[in-house]
């Protein structure tokens, strides 16, 4: 076969393939402009992070806003340190308050951030002072037990 | 008896071992001849029309009917669960973790690899290697090099574009065919498909493949049997044993790999 034409068929093949490729990375994966976007950290701490995972979504009004960096545990405060690297053009009150949440009813945990009236913003690398920790559903359902066995008791008396 | 059984045995020992030292240098005489195959790389580029261009058309038919597969198999599980949206996700994970690198790199040890070993084998049945070499033309950078590079950078492109075209095919059946909401389908994709832990570690797979299937396929035509019977087993060798080292090599991956997921 001819130089020339090898060489076409050639290069379609391997423009063809790295076409493949930008398709897997971008729109099966999520190598969107997103991950490139400039962040900022903010740190929160909570009692529990039940199932949160790292690069876990942070969101605010259900809107995906950053990502989970970093789950440390500190051992003087016996709490769970958890990073946030949230895009830099989303900027969140002083008095943001951060929750662990759970997608639908066993989906995977994210952050939601619900945004408080104060007019001063978080700084990069501030602390949100507010947090709530994960529901732990055995928890809750062994509260709800005890709750009723004591109704119980009070019903006997 | 029993020393005519444990002779044998070392025999076998010693010749398996004289083997693998034999591939050992052999794949180290491939890199320190790589020389002629990148700065002639015409002759790079030929094998890669050889083994990757004339495998597009079975990688992407067979990538289209996993894919369809996929869908069918995948939507008739998941909406027992009520969950049919998360079809692209399956689809998608399957084939860029796993199936698309690991289905493509057998396809092209039954199609390529074979070929170079044929290749290779009649070339030294023929003794045209040695011709060469009497030429002071050294073989292993005429021959074997370019056609193991040129395997070596087919592997991937050939997985990519199985799992793309996978993925086309699951979208055809689970959106259009069967009726699965479109955005659905591609943001849950998306939304769990990560690019480094999933994309990236199914590129690094079929790069770690193609080294494998084109290595041993150089290896067996150059180490065949100089005969008609000679060449034969050894194309069944190459099949063979790249099938194996492929699915082992596979497992080894995955378990460095998705450890923690």
């Amino acid at each position: 076969m001819k130089r020339t034409v090898l060489d076409l068929w050639v290069g379609a093949f391997v423009a063809v393939g790295i076409a493949a490729v930008l398709f897997l990375a971008l729109k099966v994966g999520n190598l969107s402009a997103a991950n490139f976007a400039e962040t900022y950290r903010l740190e929160a701490r909570f009692d529990n992070i039940g199932g949160l995972k790292v690069r876990g979504p942070v969101k605010s009004a259900g809107v995906v806003v950053g990502r989970v960096a970093d789950i440390r545990f500190d051992p003087e405060t016996y709490e769970a340190v958890v990073t946030l690297n949230i895009e830099s053009r989303y900027r969140f009150p002083k008095d943001t308050f951060a929750s662990i949440l759970t997608a639908g009813l066993l989906g995977e945990n994210y952050v939601g951030l619900d945004v408080g009236g104060e007019e001063k913003k978080l700084q990069p690398g501030d602390t949100i002072a507010k947090t709530q920790s994960a529901v732990v559903l055995e928890k809750l359902i062994s509260q709800f037990m005890f709750n009723k066995a004591s109704e119980g008791d009070a019903d006997k008396k | 008896m029993l020393k005519r059984l444990l002779s044998r045995l070392g025999a076998s020992v010693v010749d398996s071992l004289w083997r693998l030292g034999f591939a050992a240098r052999f794949f180290w005489a491939i890199l320190t001849h790589s020389g002629t195959a990148l700065v002639r790389f015409n002759l790079t580029i030929r094998e890669v029309f050889f083994s990757g261009v004339m495998s597009l058309v079975i990688i992407l038919v067979s990538g289209l009917f996993v894919g369809l597969v996929l869908g069918l198999q995948g939507y008739d599980t998941l909406q027992r669960y009520g969950s049919s949206e998360a079809l692209g996700i399956l689809v998608a994970l399957s084939l860029v973790r796993e199936l698309g690198p690991v289905v493509a790199a057998l396809l092209f040890a039954s199609r390529a690899g074979s070929s170079i070993t044929a290749e290779v084998g009649i070339m030294k049945a023929s003794e045209q290697l040695k011709a060469m070499d009497m030429m002071a033309v050294n073989p292993i950078a005429r021959v074997v090099a370019p056609r193991f590079w040129g395997g070596v950078i087919s592997m991937p492109l050939l997985a990519a574009l199985f799992s793309a075209m996978g993925i086309f095919g699951g979208w055809l059946i689970g959106v259009q065919f069967i009726g699965v909401d479109d955005g659905a389908f591609w943001s849950q994709m998306q939304a769990s498909v990560d690019f480094r832990t999933d994309v990236l570690n199914g590129v690094i797979k079929s790069v770690v493949f193609g080294i494998a299937v084109s290595f041993i396929a150089v290896f067996e035509g150059f180490d065949a049997t100089p005969t008609a019977e000679g060449v034969s087993a050894a194309i069944t060798r190459t099949v063979v044993t790249s099938a194996l080292a492929i699915l082992a090599l596979d497992f080894v991956l995955t378990s460095f790999m998705f450890r923690g997921l």
